[in-house]
């Protein structure tokens, strides 16, 4: 047999394809989830190593929050017109205008729980019987245990306690009308392993990944961006600092991380040195021991 | 850098959770905010240290019961290698989720208590460990540290254990004296077993010879999808985008198309941008060929001298993993690489005690059960024998009421 290089990040890679393309040929219509961060921007670039110079057998899907950090969705439309692939905005707003959800008050209000209900009527309104997703499982530990196949009942919900055995390469989508399967390619990189492939692909990101000067005011020992979305008192004191995003959800729940990181490689050796999980910047996780745990069973991603 | 994938087998009982907490801990894995949710948690040692069996129990109930039901998956590395931990259940009624685990490992970790020795759970799960042709074996005897670090007592042990490795064929076989508890022989070596005279666990992981991919000569790739652009500049592309199973593939290679048994000659490799002259195991790639064949999802590509097998009739290892029993007067559906077809077990040739390895005659299966059944193909399939070519030799059977996966197969042989 010859030899040939084929490292780790090769095999990361293979194995994302194959499973986009597992996708392809199992459902009926898919979706790939697409919120502006880099997990959902690295699986742009695995669908098109897995689908060119085809198009992509499935439409970009948006769940827009409205409290979303304006670069986001800057870069988003940006990307949409290079690659020439179809999105779909699904929008917190609208369900909050058709009394669907209802809007959080308080100090800590934020919109990331509201979005699992527009996410379950996106998906309901365009039939969606797959949703292709950037979760990994060394986010958190509930992660860590969900299939790269996660079969979700007709109410979004996953049991943990149900789940089908998933077995060597094999990708069991089989489902009943109204279940859906959302669908993990890269459940086994790291947030390292990402950005190793960005840097070696030389994706582009959004700029609120870099080092930038911002007004931030500190929230439950976090610093967060002072933006409307907010809901600051007299107590907050709002002042400049050079920070960067680790991870990019609303701006009521992402917490920004004191930096100076302004290149690739500066963020790499940042998170090589970090003492501090990526979602550690997210409220949203800290509520208890099982918060995301219970999020998933309720329909979250 | 490369990954190796491995699992633990064992129950909490033996410090399985502890064992792999230890490893993240003793490698700098977990982080602060990570480690501070740990302090704050109830669940301590009796000595008041942290308990690091709550790093890999995530679910609630698993937390509750202080059981691990399902696999999880825990990452890691080091500046030599990356590693993907399965850490699977060891309890029996989880013995489904063992094989869940246990199906894409390179490496097998066998773990047993000093003070107990070989219990009729080594026997399970080594038994597992070889129907699943895991090619690597670390047995790790931990809690040494309640046997006075005994020699004695851990070459006693391993003499059982050679004899049980004997009767299963396994191969490569490597014995580490460890407390998970005290992180002996983990990442450092211990200075309590001086006379051990091998390497810790962790620096054993980082050089043994990985063979995540299937070293098999056998070229085949199952075709999951073709790619059609139909557009004016592109009208005639018609590339065919699979993953290599196993061998290689190289331009102008004589191929054959099965089921169809149709022929040609490989014109093109694509991936995304580039054309390599070669495509090797594990590559997802895209193939050209310069014969107008007719090909779809779930037909494979191979090499033409050197073809699969195909039959209808295949002996095959079963492993039951469904709460409704095996139902031999109905249909399932067998999923192989890209290709679903309807499908019946014929005959159950044997069950196999997997606690005494014996093995008897039987007339139904339920769950975590195994043995060896005879299954009949709506269509026919081509495939290897499991020893031979992992990738292409194993299946999952789906039941269509239900859509659940409710068996493993393992292929053993075509049935004349």
């Amino acid at each position: 047999m010859s030899t040939y290089n084929f490292d780790y990040l090769d095999e990361l890679e293979a194995e994302a394809i194959h499973i986009l393309r597992e996708v392809a040929g199992q459902f009926e219509k898919p979706a790939l989830l697409f919120s502006g961060g880099k997990d959902s921007i690295t699986l742009v670039r695995l669908a098109e190593k897995a689908f060119r110079p085809g198009k992509f057998p499935f439409p970009l899907v948006h769940i827009d929050t409205g409290h979303n950090f304006e670069e986001t969705i800057t870069y988003r439309d940006q990307m949409i017109e290079r690659i020439g692939e179809r999105l779909i905005v699904g929008s917190v707003q609208e369900s909050i205008n058709q009394g669907k959800v209802i809007e959080q008050t308080g100090k800590n209000a934020s919109r990331n729980a509201l979005q699992t209900v527009t996410l379950l009527d996106t998906i309901a309104k365009h039939q969606f019987d797959a949703c292709i997703g950037g979760a990994r499982r060394d986010e958190e530990k509930a992660r860590a245990k969900e299939r790269i196949f996660s079969v979700r009942d007709e109410f979004g919900q996953w049991d943990p306690k149900r789940q089908r055995p998933e077995l060597w390469n094999i990708y069991n989508g089989k489902i009943h009308k109204g279940e859906n399967v959302r669908v993990f390619p890269i459940s086994n990189w790291t947030e390292l392993d990402v950005w190793n492939y960005i840097r070696r692909e030389k994706i582009e990101l959004p700029s609120i990944y870099f080092s930038h000067e911002r007004e931030v005011i500190t929230r439950n020992g976090q610093l967060m961006a002072a933006s409307p979305f907010l809901n600051m008192d007299a107590e907050d004191i709002i002042f400049r600092k050079q920070v960067r995003f680790r991870t990019v959800g609303d701006m009521s729940c992402t917490a920004a991380v004191e930096s100076e990181a302004t290149l690739i490689d500066d963020i790499i050796s940042e998170i090589s040195e970090s003492k501090i999980s990526e979602r550690g910047a997210r409220l949203d996780d800290k509520v208890s021991e099982a918060a995301m745990e219970d999020r998933k069973k309720g329909g979250y991603f | 850098m490369n990954i190796l994938k491995f699992f633990t087998a064992g129950s909490v009982d033996d410090g399985k959770s502890t064992l792999i907490g230890r490893l993240l801990y003793d490698t700098d894995s977990i982080l602060a905010d990570q480690l501070e949710a740990l302090q704050s948690s109830n669940r301590k040692n009796d000595d008041g240290t942290i308990d690091l069996a709550i790093l890999t129990d995530g679910l609630r109930a698993e937390r509750e019961q202080g059981i691990t039901i399902d696999v999880a998956y825990k990452y890691f590395q080091t500046e030599k290698r990356k590693f993907i931990i399965a850490d699977t259940p060891g309890h029996i009624q989880y013995t489904r989720n063992m094989v869940t685990g246990a199906s894409t490992a390179n490496l097998a970790i066998i773990l047993i208590d000093a003070r107990n020795g070989v219990v009729e759970q080594t026997i399970r799960h080594s038994y597992l460990v070889s129907l699943l042709g895991i090619k690597h074996i670390v047995v790790c005897i931990n809690k040494m540290d309640m046997v006075d670090y005994s020699g004695e007592v851990y070459h006693s042990i391993i003499g059982k254990y050679k004899i049980l490795a004997q009767q299963l064929k396994l191969q490569d076989v490597t014995y580490i004296p460890v407390s998970a508890l005290k992180g002996d022989n983990i990442v450092q070596s211990s200075e309590r077993m001086d006379w051990y005279g091998g390497e810790s666990l962790l620096h054993f992981l980082e050089k043994v010879d990985t063979d995540n991919l299937d070293k098999s000569q056998l070229a085949r790739m199952p075709v999951q999808w073709v790619i059609r652009p139909q557009t004016a500049e592109l009208h005639d592309y018609r590339g065919y985008a699979g993953r290599v199973l196993s061998g290689t593939f190289n331009v102008n290679d004589r191929v054959t198309v099965l089921p169809s048994g149709a022929s040609s000659t490989i014109e093109k490799i694509e991936f995304f941008d580039q054309s390599p002259d070669a495509a090797h195991a594990g590559q997802s790639v895209t193939i050209h060929l310069k014969d107008d064949v007719d090909i779809s999802r779930g037909d494979t590509i191979v090499n033409a001298s050197a073809l699969p097998q195909e039959s209808k009739l295949i002996e095959a290892d079963l492993c039951w993993m469904d709460s409704r029993a095996l139902d031999t007067s109905i249909m399932y559906l067998i999923q192989h690489n890209s290709k679903t077809t309807k499908c019946k077990i014929s005959e159950i040739l044997h069950k196999v005690d997997i606690n005494t390895l014996e093995k008897h005659a039987a007339d139904e299966f339920k769950l975590n059960d195994i043995g060896r059944v005879i299954l009949k193909t709506a269509d026919a399939l081509a495939f290897d024998l499991y020893d031979d070519n992992r990738a292409n030799g194993s299946a999952i059977l789906i039941d269509s009421r239900t859509n659940l996966t409710v068996g493993a197969l393992m292929f053993r042989a075509a049935v004349e």
